[in-house]
């Protein structure tokens, strides 16, 4: 027996609902449809719904809580020996058992832990047929329920558009609970990090060496777990990737919306949005392998030392990322202005470019700011160009000529490969989780409100 | 009512003003150049990428390889005539196939003798030679006791040689390829043994730690089904909301909440919804590490605000009158919407849902999270087997240290980007064949 067995036991229970309960009405006024108030197929909805909805609510709730019940069970019955050593490393005993149950063959000696797992295996298939039976149940139940309700003056359709009704709220609700799930699991993990390290010490503290030693007498176990070299290496990465994208992104949407014909905006802006259009991890090789080499051999040549892995590289490449976007938003703010401004100004005389630099751009710059201020939050965010490209040294520098990392490049590094569990170390990867999410929504929430605001002005 | 000015009247023709006037107009060329010359730097960009990725790649859907002449001794592999077919196999499967290649090798350099030449030798050939002889001799059992010319593929460094990444004027110690294997090369391509082919291994195999052995095939079923997954969830349940959001939703707190929350959604950097997997999917409901339905419900999560944004737009524009008329001839609210508002808005939802499933086969991040970035060599067969995609293949192969894997890598990408080309080709196309002016 699997999940996914129970789950096409319950779709099958379903159809076969549709089909008896749809014959049923039909034969209830043997065939005249005009007498039944919904239409036969409604019936058959009806009761599908009917037969499918509580077993697949008995069937998430095992999915999703099934294997912790067990494993609380299987914990608290673990001799005491065993849980006096639990209450130190709940998840290592906790991680044998788990690879005893996945792979009996393993090299897993302990008996009380191959007790565990033999426990663990038992209680599973019996969770799982209690499960199934429990669901097909009630999937029967349904069925029989539907079945006994219809006769031709039930209003199948109505009863059937209210659970509809239900289920487009609910996935509107999934919005919410996104939102939801990422604010408590980072807060969650942040606070497990932050009982064993302050916060003062996270957010200004100046040295960020996350590797906790093993044992207690290795030099610099403690770890330390100063953020700071990351915000500022990630600022500067963004502010160099501004230096590219907001001049080049706010000049190629003035030249697009004032000075070009509609054949060069044609051409042109297909180019921006394939830009836009390539992932990132494209962008990402391309400056490992092309521009961070070009920028070294650059230096050479006139007697700058870079860093292979600058943080110069990274935000220039991340600069060409962001141009579609500064571009095509700046491009809203600018034909947002509206035409009798600009004709105006034309006709008292100014030169276009006169009328852009003192009139549009003026009354375009809350809009440019909004754009601005969302490419930042963009850049802050990126991740693969600088996991590619920016280096792993934790530098307190604002030389872009060094390596630097950022927030994004530290929690990959934190999060793949070996990971011990609930160490500091894979801890301190949601604390930086929290703090980008935190600052990206802020740059967000901001933009968008400049932009509103700009927007009531002139409507 | 007197005709005095306070100003004397500007004198235009005047040289001053005239030099002023063709300063202003200069001014105005130099700004328009310069936004002229940003929207080229752009393109300049985008062509040096795209022409930097397909300089690269193109070599690395060919492969090099070396005809040898290889004797399938019956000493060896046995005889198929006079054993049964399974004892046949399983000595084929036992046998040694370095000594097939050793003896080949020998029959073609037989000046080499000392062991340690003989062991660089045999490594001038890929090790994945060995299994395509015994493939051959497993689909033919017939050729055993025949000597017969094969083209075998070469180790990544002669085949680099070949494609002149490796420069063999230069001095001995910075080379990869010694004066040695060179010499051995240049005698096979003296008898025109070494050839360089269309490599569709690339296009079948799973991930290797040799180059010339690894493809894109596992990483793209691998994108396959995570995609699967992601389209599962994200189409109904964005197009719901969307429904819901447009056509059903009152006025009221929740729904200002509801929308507000999408549009913050949608600017969340995709990282996050890695550790949200992370922490969800596998911290608290324990699903499998690397596997394609993690991969797909964290991406679907990632693209939703997308599609419901592009599927609301497209509803919207659905005029009034239909829904009207509807009504009219009697249909339920639900009828209104199922029956005759989401069929006249599907061209625009689908386009809406291509371009968030392109964005979502060329994201990163979210899976290295969840544990989609482990050596895998299988082909995926399942929602719950390990698997790796398209995108974090490209990371995985740029990280890799062998110069081989840098074509492969810009192969790789070439390949991503036709999917890419290929899915927002299909959401321009369906936007221009079923827009509707209403």
């Amino acid at each position: 027996m699997t999940s996914a067995a129970i789950f096409l036991t319950l779709v099958l229970l379903a159809f076969i609902a549709f089909v008896t309960v749809r014959q049923r009405s039909l034969a209830s006024v043997s065939g005249d449809t005009s007498k039944l108030h919904s239409l036969p197929r409604h019936y058959g909805y009806y009761a599908a719904v009917c037969a499918l909805i509580p077993g697949l609510l008995i069937f998430f709730v095992w999915v999703i809580t099934g294997k912790n019940i067990i494993e609380g069970l299987v914990i608290s019955g673990l001799p005491d020996g065993l849980s006096a050593q639990y209450q130190e490393q709940a998840s290592l005993v906790l991680n044998r058992i788990r690879l005893a149950v996945e792979n009996p063959a393993s090299s897993e000696k302990h008996p009380d832990i191959l007790a565990a797992a033999q426990q663990f295996h038992a209680l599973y298939v019996r969770g799982i047929w209690a499960t199934f039976v429990l669901a097909v149940a009630s999937g029967v139940g349904g069925l029989v329920f539907a079945n006994y309700k219809t006769n031709p003056d039930f209003r199948a359709r109505n009863s059937f558009e209210r659970v509809l009704t239900i289920l487009l709220i609910l996935s509107s609700v999934i919005a919410i609970i996104t939102t939801v799930g990422i604010v408590a699991s980072l807060l969650f993990e942040s606070l497990r990090f932050f009982q064993q390290v302050s916060v003062v010490d996270f957010v200004f503290g100046l040295h960020w060496s996350p590797q906790t030693a093993l044992r207690a007498d290795q030099v610099a176990s403690a770890g330390a777990f100063g953020a700071v070299p990351l915000f500022t290496g990630t600022l500067l990465i963004s502010l160099l990737a501004m230096m590219v994208a907001g001049p080049i992104g706010l000049m190629s949407a003035v030249y697009l919306t004032q000075y070009a014909s509609a054949r060069t905006r044609k051409i042109a802006k297909p180019v921006l949005e394939v830009l836009a259009g390539v992932p990132t991890v494209v962008y990402g090789f391309f400056a490992a392998l092309t521009v961070a080499p070009f920028f070294r051999d650059l230096g050479e040549a006139i007697g700058v030392e870079i860093a292979s892995e600058s943080a110069l590289a990274a935000g220039f490449v991340m600069g060409i990322m962001i141009i579609p976007f500064v571009s095509s938003l700046s491009d809203d703010a600018i034909t947002a202005v509206p035409k009798s401004l600009k004709d105006g100004s034309l006709a008292l005389g100014a030169t276009r470019s006169e009328t852009i630099t003192n009139v549009i751009l003026p009354a375009a710059l809350p809009g440019i700011v909004g754009a601005f201020l969302l490419a930042i939050s963009r850049a802050v965010g990126e991740t693969m160009i600088v996991v590619m490209a920016a280096g792993m040294q934790p530098n307190l520098t604002a030389n872009p000529f060094e390596a630097v990392t950022t927030v994004t490049v530290q929690i990959v590094a934190l999060l793949t490969g070996d990971q011990e569990f609930d160490s500091a170390k894979t801890l301190s990867a949601f604390a930086l989780g929290l703090a980008l999410f935190l600052s990206t929504m802020v740059l967000n929430v901001f933009a968008l409100r400049i932009v509103r605001k700009y927007r009531e002005v002139y409507d | 009512m007197s005709n005095t000015r306070d100003f004397e009247p500007t004198d235009w023709k005047s040289p001053e003003m005239q030099a002023r006037t063709r300063k202003r107009y200069r001014r105005d060329r130099t700004f328009r150049a310069m936004g002229f010359s940003a929207v080229i730097l752009a393109g300049l960009f985008l062509v040096l990428l795209i022409g930097r990725i397909f300089q690269d790649g193109a070599m690395g859907f060919m492969q090099t390889s070396i005809d040898l002449d290889v004797t399938f001794s019956e000493e060896l592999l046995g005889d198929p005539r006079a054993m049964d077919a399974e004892a046949f196999e399983e000595q084929v499967r036992q046998a040694n196939m370095s000594r097939l290649l050793d003896a080949a090798l020998t029959a073609q350099f037989p000046e080499v003798t000392s062991r340690r030449d003989r062991r660089a030798l045999i490594r001038i050939i890929s090790g994945g030679a060995r299994e395509q002889l015994r493939n051959m001799v497993l689909e033919t059992p017939a050729i055993v006791g025949t000597t017969k010319t094969v083209r075998l593929l070469a180790a990544d460094d002669i085949d680099q040689l070949r494609k002149g990444k490796i420069d063999a004027n230069e001095p001995e110690a910075n080379r990869k390829v010694k004066d040695q294997e060179l010499g051995w090369y240049n005698k096979l391509v003296e008898e025109d043994r070494v050839s360089l082919n269309f490599h569709t291994r690339f296009f079948t195999s799973g991930d290797s730690r040799d180059p010339e052995l690894a493809g894109i095939w596992g990483a793209t079923v691998g994108s396959a089904i995570t995609l699967v997954v992601t389209l599962l969830i994200a189409f109904p349940v964005g197009v719901l909301t969307a429904i819901y959001l447009e056509e059903f939703a009152p006025q009221n707190r929740l729904t200002d909440i509801i929308e507000i929350n999408i549009n913050n959604l949608a600017a969340v950097p995709s990282i996050v919804f890695g550790l949200l997997g992370l922490a969800v999917f596998l911290g608290v409901m324990h699903l499998p590490r690397s596997a394609p339905l993690v991969g797909g419900l964290t991406l679907a999560l990632m693209t939703l605000p997308t599609i419901i944004i592009a599927a609301r737009a497209s509803i919207k524009a659905v005029p009034p009158s239909i829904r009207d008329a509807a009504r009219g001839l009697g249909a339920s609210p639900m009828q209104v919407v199922f029956h005759h508002v989401v069929p006249l808005a599907m061209p625009g939802i689908l386009t809406g849902t291509i371009i968030g499933m392109a964005q979502a086969l060329g994201e990163t991040a979210p899976l290295l999270m969840i544990g989609m970035v482990a050596f895998i060599v299988d082909i995926p067969g399942g929602f719950t087997d390990a698997a790796t995609a398209l995108p974090v293949q490209i990371f995985l192969w740029a990280d890799s240290p062998e110069r081989a894997f840098v074509e492969k890598t810009s192969a790789a990408i070439m390949v991503l980007l036709t999917f890419l080309i290929a899915m927002n080709g299909l959401a321009i196309w369906l936007r221009q064949k079923f827009e509707r002016q209403w």
